[in-house]
C-alpha cells in the first residue's frame, strides 16, 4: 500500500502526529490490529491457556539475565568454576541475576511442559494447527538444545559430567559414533574447547533459532486463529454485520489484561522460589555441580537436570533383557497393523518393519537402541496431529479411553522422570522398563484407541467464559 | 475404572515405596543461626586458624567478613595470618602436588563445601557438624583417623587436641523389645575441652562455612520479603483491572 493512501493514526493524543509518521513507513498499526486490537481469541479461555504467554515471559527473562551473566561469566575450563562465584559474590546483584537465570531454566521447563499437555488435553496439535504444533516441538527440542549447552558452563561436577554422558550417547551410534562424538567434543574429552563451542551455542546459535521459531509459531497461531477449551472454531459463526467470530473477543485489552494476572501469579511463585529455596531441593541446582568439574573423578552417582530426566530413565530402561519386551512389543504392533489396516500397502509395510526392526535389534547391540528410543521419545510428538483419529478435539467431549490414556501417560511421565534422578536399582529398572512401554503405547496405540473412543458430540458454541 | 484409579496410584507411589527402602545415614542438626554475628565471627577465627592452611576458600575475600560486623583493619588484625591484603581471595600457600602425596588427594577448596554437601539426609551443614565431631582413632588408616560420616577419609583429626581421642565401640542398645548392636562413638582420651565446649566451637566453624558458601543469603531473604510484598500488591492491581475489563463479557 502506498503511503498516501494510508489514514493519519487518530486517538493517540500528542503522539498522533509521530505515529502517523512511523505508520506511513512501516505497517504499525496493521501489526497492532492483526496481532493484538483485532485478534480474536476465544473467551472461554481457562487456566491452561496461560503458559504459552508465560513460556514467552520467561524467554525474555532468559535473554535479559543472560546478556549480563555474558558480561563477568568466563568460558573457560580455567576460570568458569570460578567466575561463576565471582558472580554470586563479588558482582553487585550478581546473585540476583544468575539466581533469576537458574531458576529460569526450570520454570521455562514446568511452563513448557504445562503449556504441552494443554495441547494434549484440548486437541490444540489438530487441523488446523499442525504447523503450529510443529513450530512448537522445534522449539521444544531447540530449548533442550539450550539448557544442554547452558548446563555446561558452570562447570562442576554435574555439568561435565552429564555433558560427557550425552556427548558419549553419540559414540553408541555405528560406523559414525565415535567420530561423530569426536567433532561435537572437540577433544578426546570434554574439556575447554567443548566449554567454548557449548558457549558460544548458548549464547547466540541456539537463541536465534528459538526466537525466529517463536514467531513463526506465533504467525501460524495467528493465521488460523486460538483453539479452545471446547475444542470447537469459533470462526464458524460470526457476527453478520462486523465479520468478527461471535465467540471471540479482541485480544487488547482483554487478554492482555487477563495475562498479566497470569504473570504476576507466576512471578509470585517465581520469586518465592528464587528468593528463599534457589536450589529447589537440589533439583534446580544440583548439590554436586558446586564441587568444580574434575575430569579425573567420576561421581558415583550422575543425573541429568529434571528436565531430561523422563527421557534419561528411558535410556537406561533399555538393557538386553528389555529387548525380548522390545521385540514382542514390535511383533505385536506390527500384527495389529496388519490385522486392522484396509490398505494392502500399509500391511505389507508394517510386516517388512516389523521384520527389519527384529533383525536390526539382533544385530545391533542394545545400547544404541536406548539412544534410539530416547531420541524417539521426543520426536514422537511430532506425530500428534495423524496419529489422533477421534471426530472431537477436546477431552471434554473424548471418551474414557483417550482421557484413561492421557492420565496413565501423566502419570508415566512422572514416574520415569522421578527414577531418571535415582540411582539405579532393579525395582527402578523393571519399573522404567514397563513405564516405557507404556509411554510408547499412548502414541502408537492412539491411532486405535481414539477412533474407537465413545465420544459425546461438540457444542456449536463455546461453553462458558467472559465474566462470572 | 477403579482398579484402573488403584493402578495409577500404585505406579505413582512406587517410588516412595523403593525410597523407604534403602537405608540411610543419619546426622546430627547443625545448630547454625546466619543472624549470630558472634557466633560466625568466632566460626571465622576457628576457620582461618585450623583449616586455611591445607584448605584454601579461593573465592572467598578476606574483606568480605565485614558481612559479620568487623572492619577492615580487625579484619587485618585478627584473621589475616598471611602477607594477603584485604580484598584478597583467601588462598593458600601450599602445592596442590605436595598434597596430594601427603594426603592421597590434595584438600578441596572450602569456598562453597557447605553447598556441595547438601544431600535429601540434609542441609550442608548437618554433614559438615556430623563429620567434624566424627573422626576416631584407626590404626588401619595411615593417618591414624577414621570418620563415620566418610569413611576411610584421608584428611587427619586436626582438632583432635581440642576434641581429644574417640574410638568406634560396639554398644547393646534397647530397641523395641529386643536389644541389638550398634556401632557407637565413644570418648576415649579427653581433649583440651569438654564435648560441650567442643560441640558449640564445631557449631561456630560449620555456621561460617555455612554463611562463607552463600554470603548473599541473607539479602536475599531480606530482598525476598520486599519483592513478594510488591508483588502481592501487584496481584491486587491486576486482579481488579482484570475484573473490571472483563464485565463487559458475556
Amino acid at each position: 500500500m502506498a503511503a498516501t493512501q494510508k489514514q493519519p493514526v487518530t486517538g493517540a493524543g500528542p503522539f498522533n502526529g509521530v505515529l502517523t509518521w512511523v505508520d506511513q513507513r512501516f505497517p504499525l498499526i496493521s501489526l497492532w490490529k492483526d496481532h493484538l486490537s483485532e485478534y480474536y481469541a476465544p473467551k472461554n479461555f481457562n487456566f491452561w491457556y496461560y503458559f504459552g504467554s508465560l513460556a514467552m515471559l520467561v524467554l525474555v527473562i532468559q535473554i535479559a539475565t543472560g546478556i549480563f551473566l555474558t558480561m563477568h561469566y568466563k568460558p573457560d575450563a580455567a576460570s568458569a568454576f570460578a567466575s561463576v562465584e565471582y558472580i554470586m559474590r563479588d558482582v553487585p546483584g550478581g546473585w540476583f541475576i544468575r539466581y533469576m537465570h537458574s531458576t529460569g531454566a526450570s520454570a521455562f521447563f514446568i511452563v513448557v511442559y504445562l503449556h504441552m499437555f494443554r495441547g494434549l488435553m484440548y486437541g490444540s496439535y489438530r487441523q488446523p494447527r499442525e504447523l503450529i504444533w510443529i513450530f512448537g516441538m522445534l522449539i521444544y527440542l531447540c530449548l533442550m538444545a539450550e539448557a544442554f549447552f547452558g548446563y555446561l558452563l558452570p562447570w562442576g561436577q554435574m555439568s561435565y559430567w552429564g555433558a560427557q554422558v550425552i556427548v558419549n550417547l553419540f559414540n553408541a551410534l555405528p560406523i559414525i559414533g565415535p567420530d561423530l562424538s569426536l567433532w561435537i567434543r572437540g577433544d578426546y574429552v570434554v574439556s575447554d574447547a567443548t566449554l567454548n563451542r557449548f558457549f558460544a551455542f548458548h549464547v547466540i546459535a541456539i537463541p536465534l533459532a528459538l526466537l525466529g521459531l517463536v514467531a513463526a509459531h506465533i504467525m501460524a497461531l495467528h493465521e488460523v486463529g486460538s483453539g479452545n477449551p471446547d475444542g470447537v472454531e469459533i470462526k464458524k459463526h460470526r457476527d453478520p454485520k462486523t465479520g468478527h467470530p461471535l465467540d471471540g473477543i479482541p485480544f487488547h485489552p482483554y487478554y492482555t489484561v487477563k495475562d498479566t494476572l497470569g504473570v504476576v501469579v507466576f512471578l509470585i511463585v517465581f520469586a518465592a522460589i528464587m528468593f528463599f529455596m534457589p536450589e529447589f531441593g537440589g533439583y534446580f541446582l544440583e548439590y554436586n555441580n558446586f564441587i568444580p568439574a574434575d575430569p579425573l573423578k567420576t561421581p558415583s552417582h550422575i543425573a541429568p537436570v529434571w528436565y531430561f530426566t523422563p527421557y534419561y530413565s528411558i535410556l537406561r530402561a533399555v538393557t538386553e533383557d528389555f529387548m525380548w519386551f522390545l521385540g514382542a512389543g514390535v511383533v505385536a504392533y506390527a500384527v495389529l497393523i496388519v490385522m486392522t489396516a484396509r490398505d494392502a500397502r500399509v500391511r505389507m509395510l508394517a510386516a517388512a518393519g516389523g521384520a527389519i526392526a527384529i533383525a536390526a535389534f539382533m544385530f545391533i547391540e542394545p545400547k544404541v537402541w536406548g539412544v534410539v528410543l530416547m531420541g524417539a521419545a521426543t520426536l514422537v510428538f511430532f506425530l500428534l496431529p495423524w496419529i489422533d483419529r477421534s471426530p472431537v478435539k477436546s477431552i471434554r467431549y473424548k471418551g474414557p479411553m483417550f482421557r484413561s490414556a492421557l492420565a496413565i501417560f501423566v502419570v508415566v511421565f512422572l514416574v520415569l522422570g522421578y527414577y531418571g534422578t535415582q540411582p539405579v536399582t532393579a525395582a527402578g529398572t523393571f519399573i522404567s522398563q514397563v513405564c516405557t512401554l507404556m509411554y510408547f503405547a499412548f502414541f502408537m496405540l492412539m491411532p486405535w484407541y481414539s477412533a474407537m473412543d465413545k465420544t459425546r458430540p461438540e457444542p456449536d458454541r463455546v461453553t462458558g467464559g467472559g465474566a462470572h | 475404572m477403579i482398579s484402573a484409579k488403584k493402578f495409577l496410584l500404585a505406579l505413582l507411589l512406587a517410588p516412595l515405596a523403593a525410597m523407604a527402602a534403602v537405608g540411610d545415614v543419619r546426622l546430627d542438626r547443625a545448630p547454625v543461626n546466619d543472624r549470630d554475628l558472634v557466633s560466625l565471627q568466632r566460626g571465622a577465627q576457628v576457620f582461618v586458624n585450623y583449616c586455611l592452611n591445607c584448605h584454601s576458600a579461593n573465592y572467598m575475600r578476606y574483606n568480605r567478613l565485614q558481612d559479620l560486623g568487623l572492619n577492615e583493619q580487625q579484619i587485618r588484625d585478627n584473621l589475616i595470618f598471611s602477607s594477603a591484603k584485604v580484598g584478597d581471595l583467601m588462598k593458600i600457600a601450599m602445592d596442590p602436588q605436595d598434597s596430594k602425596e601427603w594426603f592421597g588427594t590434595p584438600p578441596p577448596d572450602l569456598t562453597v563445601i557447605a553447598r556441595s554437601r547438601s544431600s535429601h539426609l540434609g542441609p550442608g551443614s548437618d554433614w559438615l557438624y556430623t563429620y567434624l565431631r566424627g573422626f576416631y582413632r584407626d590404626a588401619s588408616r595411615p593417618s591414624g583417623w577414621n570418620n563415620t560420616v566418610y569413611p576411610n577419609v584421608g584428611m587427619p583429626h586436626v582438632l583432635w587436641e581440642l576434641q581429644g581421642e574417640q574410638v568406634l565401640k560396639e554398644t547393646k542398645v534397647q530397641a523395641g523389645g529386643y536389644m541389638k548392636t550398634e556401632m557407637k562413638l565413644a570418648l576415649d582420651k579427653a581433649g583440651k575441652m569438654a564435648p560441650p565446649e567442643y560441640d558449640r566451637m564445631v557449631a561456630d566453624l560449620v555456621n561460617y562455612m555455612d554463611y562463607m558458601a552463600e554470603p548473599a543469603r541473607h539479602s536475599r531473604t531480606t530482598i525476598g520479603i520486599y519483592a513478594l510484598l510488591f508483588l502481592g500488591l501487584m496481584f491486587i492491581l491486576a486482579y481488579m483491572l482484570k475484573k473490571e475489563f472483563w464485565k463487559d463479557v458475556h
